[in-house]
């Protein structure tokens, strides 16, 4: 049986993985994407201690972690198309005043 | 076996997520995101998680990756990384702080799941809904309000403004 540990180090990887794509990036939709890529390792991790500590309760939240993703990705998206219906070129640089 | 197994699916999930940060074209970073979620489901499967490996698959790799690719058709941002880059050298700065951040991260957290690898019991699916709808359900009741939340705020800003 591979030990817990190992699955939260492969999190903490995927994690940093996910912050080095949020800094790099310039296209807001592989940010957002890159995001989804830590909640996600995060998840990772919460299913490793609950399996390490043998409860339920890190299953539990990850189905929460998942809902709020969904919900984030909804309003997101519908934000990202709103800007691009103002602006045509779609870069995070670009976007530093809340109103123009 | 599981050996094997773990080394070949946190292998494939490594590359999947190391593609999609470093291959400009969204649409292949989604495709990339998609085989990496894969990878943690079968990951959540090794660690007897059924119900959450089934619903990784369907509401992330089905529904929130279809929004995405909607997302990515509709605006076609492909051009948006092309051209002079304004903060490139703040970019490569970058990369230092998320190397400290991986290496903290990467020490602490397996230090705190612990070495011990005593076989635990499972809890299945009729333990998680036992949780969920005793110990967890205010919280779970709370995600309903979210959910709407979230609908009636996509709605209002993908709305077309008469002007």
């Amino acid at each position: 049986m591979v030990p817990p540990s190992y699955y939260a180090a492969l999190s903490a990887v995927l994690f940093t993985i996910g912050v080095i794509g949020v800094l790099v990036r310039r296209n807001p939709l592989v940010i957002f994407m890159s995001i989804e890529l830590m909640l996600n390792a995060a998840n990772l991790a919460f299913v490793a201690f609950g399996r390490a500590r043998g409860v339920a309760d890190g299953q539990i939240i990850v189905f929460f972690v998942m809902t709020v993703a969904a919900a984030e990705v909804a309003v997101g998206l519908a934000i990202i198309v709103a800007i691009f219906r103002v602006r045509y070129r779609i870069s995070v640089d670009d976007l530093s005043l809340m109103r123009w | 076996m599981e050996w094997v197994a773990f080394l070949i699916t946190g292998g494939c999930a490594i590359a999947f997520a190391v593609g999609l940060v470093v291959r400009p074209n969204p649409l292949h970073g989604a495709l990339f995101l998609v085989g990496n979620l894969f990878c943690v489901a079968v990951l959540y499967l090794m660690l007897r998680a059924e119900f959450l490996a089934l619903a990784q698959v369907i509401v992330y790799a089905g529904a929130i990756m279809v929004l995405f690719i909607f997302a990515i058709m509709l605006l076609i941002p492909g051009k948006a990384e092309a051209g002079p880059d304004p903060l490139g050298p703040q970019r490569i700065l970058a990369l230092p702080f998320a190397g400290v951040l991986g290496l903290i991260v990467v020490l602490v957290l397996p230090y705190a799941a612990g070495r011990a690898a005593a076989p635990m019991p499972t809890v299945g699916v009729r333990g998680i809904g036992q949780l969920l709808f005793t110990d967890y359900l205010f919280p779970f009741e709370v995600t309903s309000v979210l959910l709407l939340a979230a609908l009636v705020g996509a709605l209002t800003l993908a709305k077309r403004r008469p002007n």
